[in-house]
């Protein structure tokens, strides 16, 4: 005989004044690999259709299912049932816009962060399409991928502390943004052009080094190896910066 | 009411509609793309294999060129492609490869010297030129003559996706995310934007354009299985088939992958296969080598699907509670290949099935892979039948991929066609003056709120939106799946009339307000079942077996009558039956049909005249 799972979910509409912020009990027979993205799925379906949460592509790879499970940031669909105990609690992300239930508005968080970080290749060679491409060391190539795998989830944003002190802090997903591109030899932009960005309370001086952000990544990425390689060149640009007034 | 204005609207941020979008910003004109999701998540980021262009820069690669490459294509289209859409592909791709490096996309770079690579499970060894260091290297891919598939490590797709959101965000293409287009503004002529549900208010928004482009991505939710994401479910082509004007094209030519997991049909690579694999059924025995001595489980896709399918249909498949499956069983091939070479499978086996392949076996079914039809457009991409309609990616029939589309061709066909389509857009902007029809935008606002009211009343009827949704799935699964005869394709088309029916009656449970999921599925569920309708009724009209299009009754390549597309139009709101029409597949031939060197070769020539 499967389990009979308990879920509680947070429960909130902004959208219908009827609809006040509480936590609603379902009831649910487990089954064989039964992911949350199944679960959840199961109760809008069989129990209540209103039930708002995000996913997309429910293989780990798009992002879109950040939750806090148990009291822990993570995704979603490739969370087993099986792994966690007969009573679950659903929550959505803090520090992001809530559109209802579990899901938040990720989106305009994350554009406002590529447009303050000038995520983009600053560069003024132009391209010409009858040229071979431009060489590039396959290492250097591989190091910029290992930083560009974030999805976006939102969980390292979501557990830090300093984050949900200031609203206006950057974050490791930003951070880990400025990096890539600092290591990427296409990029022109100088040091100080990145200190101008992150060289500040909002930024990496801003950051406590508790590392909770890197504790919940799904992609493993290596936030706290980014966060003391940039926080050791905006230091040093920042003492040149002193000497040079 | 929200109204916006702006000079290119695309419907879709997938690879597809931001490069389009991108090409247009660059002339000058204001472009907004609308997505249900943030850009990013679009399904576009979920491809890791990579795309193809003939670069030519590994050792494995030599010879290559656009010429090779367009016949690779022509070949696996089953000769059903337009081979002038494909020459402009294959004679593009490389430079559109070479662009994205430009905008920062970390392709895998040749390293020069000896290394190792596997094929059919032996060992082999290349060795990398010096003088093509640091230039964009290539894998191999099925049904390719060279290692032409550009790649970054295991996600390509996410990488050339996040370069191509950076370059919108640089270059100012504005992206409405959680936005869902629910219909077109046209006049019967003309196409000049949409009606829009906000997915963060359930409001309703008007988008006024003086082009506008669907690049929604494929539908494969249709099927109950699927390797594609949850939005990937049609409902953009829904609008174009509401107009009764604009044709799909080629609805039937369907991909199936053989290895989805059960239950929720994510896709193993089809390495698996290559690197010694074996298919097992509910007894643990081998059975590919039974139906397919020679090439057993490394048949092509196509051909591997159909043998399970049949498999499971004579009762050997294993049952669950998610329905029937078989197995894939890597066990022998040892942990250090499972950890090392096959790591993705290692940790979607672990991470979503909680099984661990190096001990127990995986549990497989055909899924739907690939949505080969779609918006039919000319070679500009031009939608048939609207003017300033245009469309691009999997959601086109633009037609590069005829009945059967290669691995790593529809990435980078994205790029490809956003970037041609998108400077014809520009063209077209260039000379156009916009002319908005306010009584028309008010009309549709009108409709599309009492359409809202009556799901939300009930007033046509009680169906629950899920289970309707379900029977549109399992009838289409049940008869226009991997195999296709008369006899199911009749049923199967009977069912969906049915279905259609109880779409038109259904009522909301839940309130409706706000962004609320059960109206968002209600709104399109009409439409889905009309596309599943043209699928069925297309393939039950297509009397031959052409690329992943298999008729049982019918397993000849008919050259001699159906060397045609087929155009699938919804005339009327009240027709219980798409109306088909058909064009010759390509005007210009520069390859003239022949044998494609695998699968089936049963062939009816064109030559064979007509009796
Ligand atoms: C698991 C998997 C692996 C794959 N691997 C490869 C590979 O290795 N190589 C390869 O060549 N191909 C691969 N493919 C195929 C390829 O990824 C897709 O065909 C391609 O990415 C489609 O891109 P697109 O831009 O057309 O659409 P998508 O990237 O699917 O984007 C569609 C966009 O439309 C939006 N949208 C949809 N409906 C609406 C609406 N009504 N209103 C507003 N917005 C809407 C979505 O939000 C999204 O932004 C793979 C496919 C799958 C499923
Ligand atoms: S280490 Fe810095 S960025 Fe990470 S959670 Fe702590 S404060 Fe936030
Ligand atoms: S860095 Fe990791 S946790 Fe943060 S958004 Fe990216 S993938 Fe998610
Ligand atoms: S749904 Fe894409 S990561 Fe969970």
């Amino acid at each position: 005989m499967s389990r009979l799972l308990k879920l509680n979910i947070f429960r909130y509409n902004p959208e219908d004044e009827q609809s006040a912020p509480h936590m609603q009990e379902f009831v649910l027979e487990e089954t064989d690999s039964m992911t949350l993205f199944i679960a959840l799925n199961r109760i809008r379906e069989e129990q209540d259709p209103s039930l708002q949460f995000d996913f997309c592509c429910r293989a780990g790879i798009c992002g879109s299912c950040g939750m806090v499970i148990n009291g822990r940031p993570g995704l979603a669909c490739h969370t087993k049932t099986r792994d966690l105990p007969g009573e679950i609690t659903l929550l959505p992300l803090p520090i992001f816009k809530l559109v209802g239930d579990l899901s938040v508005d990720t989106g305009t968080w994350f554009r406002e962060m590529y447009t303050k970080t000038e995520s983009w290749i600053h560069t003024n060679k132009a391209f010409d399409p009858t040229a071979l491409e431009e060489r590039m060391d396959n290492k250097d190539a591989v190091a910029i991928y290992e930083l560009e795998r974030c999805v976006e989830c939102g969980c390292c944003i979501s557990a830090c502390g300093t984050a949900r002190l200031r609203e206006d802090f950057m974050g490791a997903a930003a951070l880990n943004r400025v990096a890539r591109f600092l290591i990427d030899p296409r990029d022109q932009r100088t040091d100080r052009d990145y200190y101008e960005i992150i060289g500040n309370d909002m930024g990496i001086f801003g950051c406590m080094g508790l590392l909770a952000c890197e504790d919940v990544c799904p992609k493993h990425l290596p936030l706290q190896n980014q966060l003391g390689f940039l926080r050791r060149k905006m230091g040093i640009t920042s003492i040149k910066r002193l000497f040079s007034k | 009411m929200q109204t916006i204005y702006t000079d290119f609207l695309v419907v879709g941020a997938g690879l597809a509609g931001e490069r389009a979008a991108v090409e247009t910003a660059e002339a000058g004109f204001s472009a907004i793309c609308l997505s249900l999701v943030p850009a990013r998540r679009s399904h576009s980021s979920a491809a890791q294999g990579g795309m193809q262009a003939s670069l030519g820069n590994s050792v494995m690669g030599e010879g290559d060129g656009p010429d090779v490459h367009f016949a690779d294509t022509v070949k696996g289209s089953d000769w059903g492609c337009d081979q002038e859409v494909a020459r402009l592909f294959a004679d593009t791709a490389p430079i559109e490869m070479r662009r994205l490096a430009h905008w920062g996309v970390p392709w895998n770079r040749v390293v020069p010297g000896k290394s190792i690579y596997y094929k059919g499970g032996k060992q082999f060894e290349k060795v990398e030129a010096e003088e093509k260091e640091g230039l964009i290297m290539a894998r191999s891919f099925g049904g390719t003559a060279k290692w032409r598939t550009c790649y970054t490590s295991d996600g390509t797709g996410h990488a050339v996706m996040c370069t191509m959101d950076n370059r919108c965000a640089e270059k100012g293409v504005e992206v409405h995310d959680k936005t869902e287009a629910i219909a077109l503004l046209q006049d019967g002529e003309t196409c000049f934007g949409v009606v829009a549900r906000c997915l963060r208010t359930g409001e309703l928004r008007v988008y006024l354009s003086k082009a506008t482009m669907i690049a929604a991505g494929g539908f494969g939710r249709i099927y109950p299985n699927t390797t594609n994401a949850v939005i990937c479910d049609g409902g953009a082509h829904t609008m174009c088939v509401a107009t009764g004007l604009v044709p799909m094209g080629n609805m039937e030519a369907v991909q199936f992958h053989p290895t989805g997991i059960v239950p929720t049909d994510i896709l193993v690579t089809e390495g698996c296969r290559g690197d010694g694999g074996t298919l097992l059924d509910v007894d643990e025995k081998r059975f590919m080598n039974i139906y397919e001595p020679e090439k057993a489980e490394l048949a092509s896709r196509d051909v591997v699907s159909r043998w399970m399918t049949h498999h499971m249909r004579e009762g050997h498949g294993v049952k669950s509670p998610y329905g029937e499956h078989l197995w894939l069983d890597i066990r022998h091939l040892g942990k250090e290949h499972i950890t090392g070479k096959l790591r993705e499978v290692y940790e979607i086996c672990t991470s979503f099935l909680g099984v661990d392949p190096i001990h127990q076996l995986i549990p497989v079914r055909p899924t739907q892979h690939y949505s080969m039809g779609g918006v039919r457009t000319n070679k500009d991409g031009a939608a048939y039948g609207l003017k300033g309609l245009f469309a691009a990616g999997e959601a086109a029939c633009w037609d590069m991929h005829g009945f059967n589309r290669l691995g790593g061709n529809s990435l980078a066909e994205t790029v490809v066609a956003g970037g041609i389509i998108g400077r014809k857009i520009a063209e077209y902007l260039e000379g156009s003056e916009a002319e908005f029809k306010t009584g028309l935008i008010n009309d549709e606002v009108k409709k599309q709120r009492s359409r809202i009211d009556a799901l939300i009343e009930g007033r046509d009827g009680s169906e629950n939106v899920y289970k309707v949704r379900s029977a549109m799935q399992d009838a289409l699964h049940k008869g226009a799946n991997i195999f296709r005869t008369q006899e199911g394709l009749e049923k199967c088309v009977a069912d969906l009339q049915e279905v259609l029916i109880r779409a038109k009656k259904i009522g909301l449970r839940s309130n409706g307000k706000g962004v609320n999921p059960e109206l968002a599925a209600a709104l399109k569920l009409e439409g889905q079942v009309k596309l599943a309708l043209m699928v069925a009724y297309g393939a039950l009209m297509r009397t031959e077996s052409r690329g992943s299009h298999n008729r049982e009754d019918y397993p000849a390549r008919n050259d001699r009558d159906w060397l045609t597309r087929t155009l699938a139009y919804w005339k009327k709101p009240e027709d219980t039956l798409p109306t088909l029409e058909y064009e010759p597949a390509s005007t210009v031939v520069e390859i003239p049909p022949g044998d494609r060197g695998y699968g089936h070769a049963k062939i009816i020539s064109a030559d064979d005249k007509k009796e």
